[in-house]
């Protein structure tokens, strides 16, 4: 069964995947519109800026991260000058880090289903009257949403699965960044494989279900909009 | 209110060069072959794309100059696209609604033009009132560029634009929108730009022609003049054609014939439903016209009318085409050079034409 340790760590767990991808889906939605709509000479470099999560070792990030958290560092400093605590080792820290780790998985399905879409419907909306706003809230949105679907629900996913970064940043603070693949570490550590078990199971199950339905939502929406 | 234009762009090996107006009544049909520039001319004028110091204006609206350009959705234009382009999401109805719903936006606060085409009235010109329900995905190429008019309508536009809207479509199709489509025009008095680079759509509905070649304007007129119209590609082509205006005056139903009643005078052809009194249009295959220096008397060959002769000219190696009027009608026949030749055709010949066939439009 399920200790009580196991499920906060749980609990922290989707609290972290949910808060990161809605800032994700929030962030990266503009993004993702300007990187399938831009036609700058140089737009190969964002493109691979934002990409590079997928490639990175999650420890090389971490590190980084770990730099500029520090309150030595100037973004860790105004933090800790502004909060009193320090981003490092804390749940907000976990919160920007998982952003950028997660990055690719929620602009790049939005890119996709962006430039799906083509031009045609949004000049169709400019003579019939439709300004920019207007246009992307009546018509993009709705024709991007099994993108928006699966950017989510990958987001998601890939957050739940977090454990490098988390490692280096977070460390193991029961309640404040012990995240359940964390716990599961810790277990095995431990020795204690029975529980290690029931969260493995847990996280599994979930992640297949969340990925059950992406390719639900892509099967039905026809198109594919998960080409990470 | 007449659309004037004037773009120019050099652009690599596409040099655009149009400067020209387009009537502000009937319609206009912008007649080139592919990659002419007449798509590139209507989405200039509708703001869809922009060339350095384009100008642009309607009427006294002035839609880009060297100070001003006036967005797409601003500008008092409607657009069918030659693909028909529906919102997916939307059902049919919601679709005219889209427009509906916007459509004063579209209205300039200083001319002050008034919302007048109401979402019933542009159902039942375009007849979709069975479709309304319908999902758009579902409906068939046809249906949904009749669906795609009905919505550019709705946005109540001062000038319809139609880029080859039935380039995609069947023949069954096709020939039930072309039917439309003068309708619009007269019903709406609304002037329509129609691209097209088929020749049987063009002489079918157009009251003006603005023929285009390799991003020039080559010239722009009535569409009979500019059908037989020596000087244009049009009149050498081997689909040339002549157009009359006629008038169903009876049907004949010993024979099974309507007789119809032009300019050039009386037409015979094959029995039509057709009410008497109405409108028709006469297109004459300049290949199927001859010449005889005499009214011939036993010929198969009911229709045969009097015309002087305009001019000949060269077509190819054994053909010419002879410009012949009719009692201000311009006909053309294309004949061999050998019976030119024979009957000794000169400028002001009095001669007698016989239509072999004569296709209803």
């Amino acid at each position: 069964m399920l200790s009580t340790a196991d499920l906060t760590a749980l609990l922290l767990t989707l609290k972290l995947a949910a808060i990161s991808t809605l800032i994700l889906l929030i962030l990266g939605t503009p993004v993702a519109w300007w990187l399938a709509k831009s036609r700058w000479r140089f737009k190969f470099v964002v493109e691979a800026a934002v990409a590079l999560p997928l490639v990175l070792p999650p420890t090389v990030l971490g590190f980084y991260l770990l730099l500029v958290f520090s309150p030595a560092g100037s973004i860790g400093g105004a933090y800790t000058a502004l909060f009193g605590q320090s981003l490092a080792f804390s749940f907000s820290g976990l919160v920007i880090g998982s952003v950028i780790y997660s990055m690719p998985f929620v602009i790049q399905p939005l890119q996709n289903a962006f430039s799906s879409i083509g031009q045609r419907p949004l000049e169709v909306a400019a003579t019939l009257g439709a300004s920019r706003w207007d246009t992307f809230i009546s018509i993009v949105l709705p024709l991007a949403k099994p993108g928006f679907l699966s950017a989510g629900i990958l987001g998601f996913a890939h957050t739940l699965g977090e454990f490098g970064v988390v490692m280096i940043i977070g460390g193991n603070i029961p309640g404040e960044t012990q995240v359940a693949s964390i716990a599961i570490y810790e277990h095995v550590e431990s020795m204690q494989i029975a529980q290690a078990h029931w969260l493995a199971v847990t996280l599994l199950v979930i992640s297949f279900v969340l990925l059950m339905l992406v390719y639900a939502v892509n099967r039905r929406s026809g198109s594919n909009v998960m080409r990470v | 209110m007449s659309i004037n234009f004037s773009f120019r762009q050099q652009h690599g090996e596409f040099d655009l060069e149009l400067d020209h107006a387009i009537p502000g009544d009937g319609i206009t049909a912008v007649f080139g072959p592919s990659g002419s520039g007449k798509t590139s001319l209507l989405r200039l004028i509708a703001g869809l794309d922009t060339v350095p110091d384009g100008r642009i204006s309607y009427g006294v609206q002035q839609w880009q100059d060297e100070s001003v350009f006036l967005e797409t959705r601003l500008r008092d234009v409607g657009y069918v696209f030659q693909e028909p382009s529906l919102f997916e999401h939307l059902s049919v109805h919601e679709n005219l609604a889209y427009a509906v719903k916007r459509a004063s936006n579209k209205r300039d606060s200083k001319t002050q033009s008034a919302v007048y085409i109401s979402y019933e009235h542009a159902v039942k010109l375009t007849q979709i009132e069975t479709l309304l329900e319908r999902d758009s995905a579902s409906l068939s190429g046809g249906e949904k560029q009749r669906v795609a008019i009905a919505r550019a309508l709705c946005a109540s536009p001062r000038v319809l634009l139609m880029d080859e809207p039935l380039a995609a479509l069947d023949r069954e199709s096709k020939q039930r929108i072309l039917a439309l489509i003068p309708v619009l025009s007269r019903d709406l008095s609304m002037p329509i730009v129609y691209v097209s680079h088929a020749l049987d759509e063009v002489a079918r509905i157009a009251d003006h022609l603005l023929l285009i070649r390799s991003g020039r304007v080559l010239g722009s007129g009535d569409a009979q003049t500019m059908l037989t119209e020596l000087d244009y590609p049009l009149a050498q082509s081997a689909d040339a054609e002549s157009l009359v205006e006629a008038v169903v005056a009876e049907h004949d139903t010993a024979f099974n014939l309507t007789y119809l009643d032009s300019k050039i005078g009386r037409f015979s052809v094959a029995k039509q439903t057709l009410s008497i009194g109405e409108n028709v249009r006469l297109m004459l295959a300049a290949r199927d016209v001859s010449i005889t220096k005499d009214r011939q008397s036993g010929t198969s060959i009911l229709n045969i009318f009097a015309a002087q002769v305009d001019a000949v000219v060269d077509t190819n190696a054994s053909q010419v085409t002879v410009k012949l009027m009719s009692n201000g009608v311009p006909l053309l026949a294309r004949i061999t050079k050998k019976s030119a030749s024979s009957l000794g055709l000169v400028t002001g010949d009095s001669v007698f034409l016989q239509a072999k066939s004569v296709a209803l439009l």
